[in-house]
């Protein structure tokens, strides 16, 4: 019996890690064609050897660096962090629905945004992020606090039910303010629905390394997230100190939503959609679907923004729109697959 | 000298207090089990011992130590805790629960060694689930579900194991085999376990150390010969019962009565 399962276990693991290159393969493939096409399509040698020689006098070689490859790196790293944070948050809460637009920090970022940029027009560049993550800790704060005052605790219903609302609230909010204030509206109208159109490389640099941290500890704290998945006592029992883990786990989660929210508007469904669709490969343990989830969100919202750049030209679709536009029907797949 | 004691502990909320001057010493390599009706505090005295509540007065000591103090992971590695009804993530497969018991030996650059990969076979093992290994925990019935967990801290590898309610809700074959495979880790195997327990006979007829409690004290503790009677269980629980020697196995055996069917038999 134990000499068949010791090949048994070998190969599973074998069978965990054998995605990681098909993935990488898949993310490195949409990425070149991400920055291929567009108003003037280039040939994927021309994006190769501007990536690997560029050429300053070659006007091909300056569109990609300034333009497509910007756009192209910030779609792979928002994909990321909203899959990897969802993944984290439907763990931590024991709640195959959470995800950073569904438990109010999406909009909670956007709040802040908007309300700064009303009050005192557009905001710096540098103090966006730092705006997001205050408006994403509020939110989260403003939600757990509810769900605790409902009888019976932050359960894992209390807790959506709290973020609806208060995603709800805010989204109203931010309404009234684009009717009361038509320069706001202007300025945020594309970012609002979530576009990586015209995003700005400083932004990125600025937010990126926070992100890319925020990333790499999620991935560290991942196994821990499957103990927390079985029970807080349970987990206390296999040492780990619970309370800890949770602020370690919030701080990622908010880095990496309030990063996404500056650099890309409140984008939906990612954080849901990705996570689940990656289960069905991995299986149930973090340790696996954090990575994996990471690597699928970014392939994937690179291919949604091609699909935004070139679906109507020479007009583009906010990528917020067809994130949505895809992830909600495959949302109400998921559900049904899980309810048969 | 015993591995897990506890010094004058008390526990509770502001007002209410839900243990009081427990002192209570756990004999190595035996079968303790706690018993006394709802609320009298068991399930808080088995959470105070495995740290994850924190008394409000008196110590916890593990090997001697305030355990309170130790690294939480590093307690991990000696002293196992299956806590009420646990739920697995759906999907996680059987190995994959088992696996999680080896945390405590793991680290990030010790990720599973071969060590970890013999821990999780052996207590799928001994649980008796390596048929159902690759399959859903939330697939399988809830006696090969509690195999599942109990595996989970077999896998643990502690000399001490802290059971709370592993027989809930399950059939009483299923009952009978689990506190079978319980005292044969404490016989054949030298484990320390404490199990807080609800069935009477099951505990009085599995213990090797029977610790009966009331109101958040400590009524009766000792052999269940010596102290699982009539008076005793009329005392802590209010029950009437009678208290039998099966003629077979020698185990004392709780047969409760209603006092009124009693008096009307006796006229």
């Amino acid at each position: 019996m134990n000499q068949m399962s010791a090949p048994a276990i070998v190969s599973h693991k074998l069978r965990a890690w054998s995605g990681v290159p098909a993935l990488l393969l898949a993310l490195l493939a949409v990425f070149l064609l991400h920055i291929a096409v567009g108003a003037k399509p280039l040939p994927i040698q021309t994006v190769i050897e501007a990536l690997t020689g560029f050429d300053s006098t070659n006007f091909d070689h300056v569109i990609i660096r300034n333009l497509r490859l910007p756009r192209a790196v910030i779609a792979i790293v928002v994909g990321a962090s909203l899959s990897l944070a969802g993944a984290l948050m439907q763990g931590v809460t024991r709640n195959p629905l959470a995800d950073p637009s569904l438990l109010g920090l999406t909009s909670g970022a956007a709040f802040a945004v908007v309300v700064s940029t009303a009050l005192f027009g557009a905001a710096g560049l540098a103090l966006i992020p730092w705006i997001a993550m205050a408006g994403a800790l509020g939110a989260a704060a403003i939600v757990y606090l509810i769900a605790r005052l409902v009888p019976g605790g932050a359960t894992p219903l209390s807790l959506t039910l709290a973020g609806a609302a208060i995603s709800a609230f805010l989204g109203a909010v931010i309404s009234v303010i684009h009717l009361l204030n038509q320069d706001t509206f202007e300025n945020l109208r594309v970012w609002l629905t979530g576009g990586l159109a015209g995003r700005d490389i400083a932004l990125l640099a600025y937010v990126g390394p926070w992100m890319a941290l925020a990333l790499l500890a999620g991935i560290v704290l991942a196994a821990r997230v499957t103990l927390l998945a079985m029970g807080d006592e349970v987990a206390q029992g296999l040492g780990i100190r619970t309370g800890l883990l949770k602020a370690q786990l919030l701080a990622v989660v908010v880095v990496l939503s309030a990063g996404s929210v500056a650099l890309a508007g409140p984008l939906g469904f990612i954080g849901l959609v990705i996570p689940h669709v990656v289960r069905l490969y991995v299986g149930s343990d973090y340790r696996w679907i954090v990575p994996y989830a990471a690597l699928a969100g970014a392939a994937y919202l690179v291919s949604v923004d091609i699909v935004a750049r070139i679906a109507i030209p020479p007009r583009e679709i906010s990528t917020g729109i067809i994130t949505a536009m895809i992830g909600a029907p495959l949302f109400v797949h998921l559900v049904r697959r899980r309810t048969r | 000298m015993s591995r897990l004691e506890t010094i004058g502990l008390r526990a509770g909320y502001a007002d209410v207090t839900i243990l009081d001057k427990i002192d209570l010493v756990i004999p190595d390599g035996q079968v303790t089990i706690l018993i006394g009706p709802n609320g009298c505090g068991k399930s808080t005295l088995l959470k105070n011992m495995a740290r994850i509540l924190k008394p409000s007065r008196g110590n916890v000591l593990l090997d001697g130590k305030d355990i309170h103090t130790l690294n939480t992971r590093a307690v991990a590695a000696q002293l196992g805790l299956l806590p009420q009804g646990p739920i697995a993530p759906e999907g996680l497969t059987v190995r994959e629960l088992v696996a999680q018991g080896r945390y405590p030996h793991q680290s990030l650059l010790r990720q599973w060694s071969r060590a970890d990969e013999d821990a999780v076979n052996t207590a799928m093992r001994t649980a008796g689930i390596t048929d159902f290994a690759d399959r859903a925990v939330d697939t399988l019935s809830g006696g090969q579900r509690q195999r599942c967990w109990v595996a989970m801290v077999l896998a643990q590898d502690t000399g001490l194991i802290l059971l709370d309610e592993p027989t809930t809700f399950l059939d009483l074959k299923v009952q009978v085999d689990l506190m079978e495979l319980f005292t044969g880790l404490a016989h054949d195997r030298g484990h320390t376990l404490v199990i807080v327990l609800h069935e009477l006979s099951l505990a009085a007829a599995h213990a090797d150390h029977l610790v009966m409690m009331k109101a958040g004290r400590i009524v009766a503790s000792g052999r269940p010969d010596d102290i699982f009677t009539a008076r005793r269980l009329k005392d802590v629980f209010g029950l009437d019962a009678n208290i039998l020697r099966d003629p077979a196995s020698g185990r004392l055996v709780c047969v409760p009565f209603s006092a009124r069917r009693r008096v009307e038999a006796a006229q």
